[in-house]
């Protein structure tokens, strides 16, 4: 799932503080599961807002809805009354979210409360890890499960590198090496030979690097 | 004077300023690079040295920028964003100052789609505006972009892309001040066939003042043949060629000659417009055609600065 986390609130302060009227939009999918949105944070925020704007004697409502999704237009569209009323959406859905309420409602402001990270799991209570980064060609058949794209520091396809030491990665000892992993994986299943073959450059086109991205699905359209 | 260039004296001199382009080759071989200097020497202030052009792999800009010094003609070294990061980038603008190079093109790059490793990672860690900005600030503050010193700068003469037929219109003079503020101190545009145009964007940029903080250079070329004319309409994104260019090429007996004639049109009309510094030819595989261009266009000879 995409996993956010909120942004301080001075900043949320800031940029927030030459609104009126604030619509707090939650999203109740991959953001409230990782704890960033849902109704409670959106709660938590809204009552937090009130009472730094009344101390900075500042005037104006500040609302709150969740819906199941912040990315799909119907769940959006569907939020219409309440935007109506607000000068400003304060988004605590992820990038997408934000970027749905800015083309559904054009004369509206559309302001995110969140920084989206990554997509990623739950790996123990409280901590999150990257696990993809959407490069758009999986080869995780190849390297036992373990993404060396998002979990190997430099995207190394032939890791791991010189700095990887007793299973931690040179750029932080708190990140796992990727290779590491991969390695005690495929030697587990019986498969190092695997990473015996050159794997050759690739091919980045299918990723961010080709140009922001689409995928149709023909026995979808209408 | 920032780089003491031979295209800063010109220009900062009040002369009208003549560069070409020269493309390194797509191989090792010094000789090209020689051959075509020599074919530059003499009409031309300085010759832009074009850094993996549509993403397409050449020699180095940095070292055919080298090689062409050596054969005494300026090279104006292009610099994109497209395959180095800010560190690569700040330690070839120390090797390509340390050997000698005065002028500095910096631009984004064209996407690594465009060429022919459409597989490649793209970098873009920095844009056009932001290497602008760090380049201003490792001459004028002695500063790496970390903000760490450095006891040698490099004095490069700035330089920095503009085109006039990108959209949104408006916005392309804002982005042009832009460039300005970040330190560019020489434009050079697109290749310019609807100078009407130009001509308004010119005034746009008068209005903002523009052409008094920095010496806009006009983008001209001189085109091969109607069919030439009709690709780079259709299929170069931010181009701007009229049907009427394509027409003129069309019914000419001789189309090359009419390329020529064509570009010399297009100097005689940018050269009367207000705040035009001088002209970038660019006559990329073509480079033959620079000295005729510019004996015709009577920029000849081409002053020499002490």
């Amino acid at each position: 799932m995409i996993i956010a986390d909120r942004k301080p609130f001075e900043e949320i302060k800031e940029l927030t503080s030459k609104a009126k009227n604030i619509l707090i939009a939650g999203c109740d999918s991959c953001v409230a599961v990782c704890l960033a949105s849902g109704e409670k944070e959106v709660a938590v925020l809204a009552s937090e807002l009130r009472m730094q704007r009344k101390m900075d004697g500042l005037e104006g409502e500040i609302e709150e809805i969740v819906n199941v999704r912040q990315c799909e237009n119907e769940y959006v569209d569907a939020m219409r009354d309440k935007v109506e009323k607000a000068d400003l959406i304060l988004s605590m859905a992820c990038g997408v979210g934000v970027q749905t309420l800015a083309e559904r409602f054009p004369d509206k402001l559309a302001y995110p409360a969140l920084n989206t990270k990554f997509m990623g799991r739950p790996v123990e209570p409280g901590v999150w890890k990257e696990n993809c980064e959407g490069c758009g060609h999986c080869i995780l058949h190849l390297t036992g499960g373990i993404c060396p794209v998002a979990r190997c520091s430099k995207s190394m396809l032939n890791g791991p590198c010189g700095g990887s030491q007793g299973g931690k990665c040179e750029v932080d000892p708190e990140i796992d090496c990727g290779w590491q992993l991969i390695y005690d994986r495929l030697s587990r299943l019986g498969q190092l030979d695997a990473l015996v073959e050159i794997m050759l450059s690739k091919d980045w086109s299918t990723s961010w690097s080709g140009g922001p991205r689409r995928v149709i699905k023909e026995s979808a359209g209408v | 004077m920032k780089s003491g260039s031979n295209l800063e004296k010109v220009l900062s001199s009040g002369h009208f300023a003549v560069t070409a382009e020269l493309g390194p080759p797509k191989s090792c071989d010094p000789e090209v690079v020689e051959k075509k200097a020599e074919i530059l020497k003499g009409f031309a202030d300085a010759v832009n040295i074009t850094d993996n052009q549509t993403a397409i792999v050449r020699t180095s800009s940095i070292a055919t920028g080298v090689i062409v010094a050596r054969k005494g003609l300026e090279p104006v070294v292009q610099m994109t964003c497209r395959d180095r990061n800010r560190i690569a980038i700040q330690s070839d603008l120390l090797g390509a100052a340390a050997l000698g190079i005065k002028n500095l093109l910096c631009l984004t790059g064209d996407h690594q789609s465009c060429g022919n490793h459409p597989q490649a990672r793209g970098v873009f860690d920095l844009d056009a505006i932001q290497l602008i900005d760090m380049v201003r600030r490792m001459r004028d503050e002695k500063k790496f972009q970390c903000g760490e010193e450095m006891s040698v700068e490099p004095r490069f003469f700035i330089g920095a892309a503009a085109n006039p037929f990108a959209d949104p219109f408006e916005f392309q003079v804002i982005r042009l001040a832009k460039k300005v503020t970040a330190g560019a101190e020489f434009i050079q545009t697109q290749l310019i066939y609807n100078v009407e145009k130009f001509a308004r964007w010119m005034k746009m940029v008068r209005e903002m003042g523009l052409h008094e903080k920095t010496y806009i250079l006009a983008g001209v070329g001189p085109i091969k043949s109607a069919g030439a004319a009709r690709y780079m309409k259709n299929k170069v994104a931010g181009m701007d060629v009229p049907g009427e260019i394509v027409e003129r090429l069309q019914a000419a007996s001789d189309p090359k000659a009419e390329g020529i004639k064509l570009c010399l049109d297009i100097i005689e009309q940018v050269r009367a417009i207000e705040g035009v510094a001088g002209i970038h030819i660019m006559a990329i595989e073509w480079e033959s055609a620079v000295p005729e261009i510019a004996e015709r266009a009577g920029l000849l000879p081409r002053p020499q600065i002490d």
